[in-house]
C-alpha cells in the first residue's frame, strides 16, 4: 500500500471520542460490512448442511458445521455432464495460468525494452496500436482469433488458450515494461553500448537484474488477470482444459436437480483461494500491481 | 516479435471489419453487402436495449464507484484504528472472479432466500427488495455487486493520492480556518486528478467488457432486461451463428470506446507532459 510521507506521520493525533470521529467510524464500519457480508454469507453457508440452508435465513450460524460440501465440491459436483467435482478445473486453471504467467511476461519484458532503448522504427505506432489494443473490447479479436487456431489446429487446446493469453495480455505487458524501462536513466544503456553490449547482451546482464519490481507487479496482474477469466476460457480452451472459473458457472447453473448452495459456496471459495492468497500475501505490491494496470503517459 | 504479434492485433481487426461488411453467418464468406449488417444490427431491438443498458450501467457503476471510492479514501485518512484491516476488507473483492462474486450477490438478492426472505421471515411481512427478478430493476442489481466489487480499487488509487499531498497544506488551511469538508472539496479533490482519471480509466475498461458479471447473476435476463453489448456479440457468434452481425456489433463497440477514451487519454497525457510526469 502507499507509503506514507514522513511529514504525514506526525500529523497530531485527534481527541478520541468527537462526534466527528464517531460518525467517521460508522460509515467506515457500515462500509465494513457491505463488503464483508457476502463473503460473511459464502463462508457460513459453505458449511451447512442442505436442510439448515432450506429452513434457516442466509446470514445465520450453522448450526450443525460440516465439511462435506467442501468435499463435494471439490471431487463430486457435476460440471456439466461430469461429476468429478472443480478438482480437474483447480488443475487445468495451474496449467494454463503458469505458462501463460511466465510467457507474457517474458514477452512483455522483450517488448518494452526493444521499445524504450532501441526504439526501431515505427515504435510509435506500435504504442499507438498497443494503447488502442489495451481497449479493444476482447469481442472484436474473439471471432477472427477462433478462425485463426482452428486454422492451425490450435482451437480447444492448452497451447491455444495460452496462446490467446498472450495475445490479449501483450499491450498491457509492453506497456507496464516500457513504461518501467522509460524511467531508468538513458545513459546507463548508452554505457553498455560503447561496451560493445549488444541486444540480448544488455538485455540479460543489465535490464533483467534491475526489472524485479515491475517483475513482481506483472505477475500480479496476470496470474489475477489469467486465473479470474471466463470469456477466454469459455471460448478457446477446450472441453477438457476448461478453467476453474467456467466450471465453477456450470456447477452453478445446472438445472437439473435441488441447487445445492452449500457445495456452491464452496466451489466458489475454492475457485477464489488462489487470487484471495495472493492478494492477502502480497499487499501492497497488489495495489501497486492494479495502479499499474492503468495506461500511464 | 513485437511486429507479429501486433500484426495479429491490426489483422484480427481488419479481418472483424471485412466480415461485419459481408453476408456471414455460421462460416465467413467473400461477398460484399456493404453495411447491411450495420443497418440490421440498429434494428435489431436487443441490440439497441443492450446499448442503452450500457450507458445506464456506465454512469451509475463508474459515477458509484468514484464516489464511494472516494468517501472511504477520506474517512480511511483521518487515522483511524485498524486502518490496514479496513483497507483489506475493502479491496479483497477486487481479487476475486466476477464469475464467483456474481454468483453469491445473486444468491443474496434471491428473493426466497435471500435479503427480502430474510427480513420477511424476521417479521417484516411486507419488505420487498426483489429487484433481481424484475425487469425495470435487474440492472441495478449488476450495478450493487460490481460497485462492491471495484470501488475498493478506487479507494487505494485515491488513497495513495490523498498520501502524496503536501502535509503543508493541512497546516495552512487550519491556520486559515478553512473547515475540512471544503479543503477536501475545493483543493484537494482537483489534486487528485491524476489518480482519478486513472480510476476512471479502469473502470471504463471493466464497463466495456462486461460479462462475466451478467452471466453469473442473470444471464442476461429476466427475458432480455440485462442484456449488454459484450453478451449479445457472444450469443451472435456462438449462440445464433450469425458472425457477420456479431463483427459489426463489436466493430460499433470499439468504435465507440475508442471515441470516449481517445480524447481523455490524450487530454491526459498533454497534462502530464506539461507538468513534467
Amino acid at each position: 500500500m502507499a507509503v506514507l510521507p514522513p511529514a504525514a506521520r506526525v500529523r497530531p493525533r485527534k481527541p478520541l471520542l468527537t462526534p466527528a470521529r464517531l460518525g467517521i467510524y460508522a460509515f467506515l464500519l457500515t462500509a465494513a460490512l457491505f463488503f464483508l457480508v457476502p463473503l460473511y454469507v459464502m463462508l457460513v453457508t459453505s458449511v451447512k448442511p442442505m436442510a439448515e440452508i432450506r429452513l434457516g435465513n442466509i446470514f445465520a450460524l450453522p448450526l450443525a458445521p460440516t465439511f462435506e460440501p467442501w468435499r463435494n465440491a471439490w471431487q463430486a459436483a457435476c460440471t456439466g455432464l461430469e461429476c468429478e467435482g472443480i478438482r480437474g478445473g483447480f488443475w487445468n486453471s495451474v496449467k494454463i495460468t503458469v505458462p501463460s504467467v511466465l510467457l507474457s511476461i517474458a514477452i512483455g519484458a522483450v517488448n518494452g525494452y526493444a521499445l524504450s532503448f532501441w526504439r526501431p522504427r515505427g515504435a510509435n505506432a506500435l504504442f499507438a496500436v498497443l494503447m488502442i489494443g489495451a481497449f479493444v473490447p476482447g469481442q472484436v479479436l474473439l471471432y477472427p482469433l477462433v478462425r485463426a487456431l482452428a486454422a492451425a489446429g490450435l482451437y480447444s487446446s492448452l497451447p491455444g488458450i495460452v496462446l490467446v493469453h498472450l495475445v490479449f495480455g501483450m499491450p498491457m505487458m509492453t506497456l507496464l515494461f516500457r513504461n518501467y524501462y522509460a524511467a531508468l536513466p538513458q545513459e546507463l544503456f548508452m554505457a553498455a553500448r560503447i561496451d560493445g553490449g549488444g541486444f540480448w547482451r544488455i538485455f540479460y546482464s543489465l535490464m533483467l537484474p534491475m526489472s524485479a519490481p515491475v517483475m513482481a507487479v506483472a505477475a500480479i496482474m496476470q496470474v489475477t488477470n489469467i486465473w479470474n477469466d471466463f470469456l477466454l476460457g469459455l471460448v478457446f480452451a477446450g472441453s477438457d482444459n476448461l478453467p476453474m472459473t467456467v466450471q465453477l458457472n456450470n456447477i452453478i447453473n445446472t438445472t437439473t436437480g435441488e441447487r445445492l448452495y452449500n457445495v456452491n459456496m464452496a466451489a466458489t471459495l475454492l475457485t477464489s483461494l488462489v487470487p484471495l492468497a495472493l492478494y492477502f500475501f502480497s499487499g501492497r505490491w497488489f495495489v501497486r500491481g492494479i495502479a499499474s494496470g492503468a495506461v500511464k503517459g | 516479435m513485437a511486429l507479429t504479434a501486433l500484426g495479429a492485433y491490426v489483422l484480427t481487426f481488419l479481418w472483424t471489419a471485412r466480415v461485419s461488411l459481408s453476408s456471414a453467418r455460421i462460416f465467413p464468406t467473400g461477398d460484399f453487402v456493404g453495411l447491411g449488417q450495420y443497418e440490421r444490427l440498429f434494428r435489431n431491438a436487443r441490440w439497441l436495449l443492450s446499448l442503452q443498458n450500457l450507458a445506464v450501467y456506465a454512469l451509475l457503476f463508474i459515477a458509484a464507484c468514484l464516489v464511494l471510492g472516494f468517501l472511504l479514501a477520506v474517512f480511511i485518512d483521518q487515522q483511524v484504528a485498524g486502518e490496514g484491516a479496513l483497507r483489506t476488507v475493502f479491496l479483497y473483492p477486487y481479487a476475486m472472479s466476477f464469475v464467483a462474486t456474481g454468483l453469491v450477490w445473486q444468491w443474496i438478492l434471491n428473493p426466497e432466500l435471500g435479503i427480502q426472505g430474510v427480513a420477511r421471515r424476521l417479521g417484516f411481512g411486507g419488505f420487498t427488495f426483489d429487484w433481481i427478478v424484475r425487469q425495470e430493476t435487474v440492472l441495478y442489481t449488476v450495478v450493487i455487486a460490481t460497485v462492491w466489487q471495484a470501488s475498493g480499487l478506487v479507494m487505494a488509487l485515491l488513497l495513495s493520492g490523498l498520501r502524496g499531498i503536501d502535509a503543508e497544506l493541512w497546516k495552512a488551511a487550519r491556520i486559515d480556518g478553512i473547515p475540512k469538508w471544503r479543503v477536501y472539496l475545493s483543493i484537494v479533490l482537483p489534486m487528485l486528478w491524476p489518480s482519478l482519471s486513472t480510476a476512471f480509466i479502469l473502470l471504463f475498461v471493466m464497463v466495456v467488457k462486461l460479462f462475466d458479471a451478467v452471466v453469473a447473476m442473470t444471464q442476461g435476463g429476466p427475458g432480455t432486461a440485462s442484456e449488454v453489448p459484450a453478451k449479445f456479440i457472444m450469443d451472435y457468434l456462438f449462440g445464433r451463428a450469425n458472425v457477420g452481425l456479431a463483427s459489426a456489433a463489436s466493430i460499433v463497440l470499439l468504435l465507440t470506446v475508442l471515441a470516449i477514451v481517445a480524447p481523455f487519454c490524450y487530454a491526459r497525457s498533454r497534462a502530464l507532459q506539461r507538468s513534467g510526469g
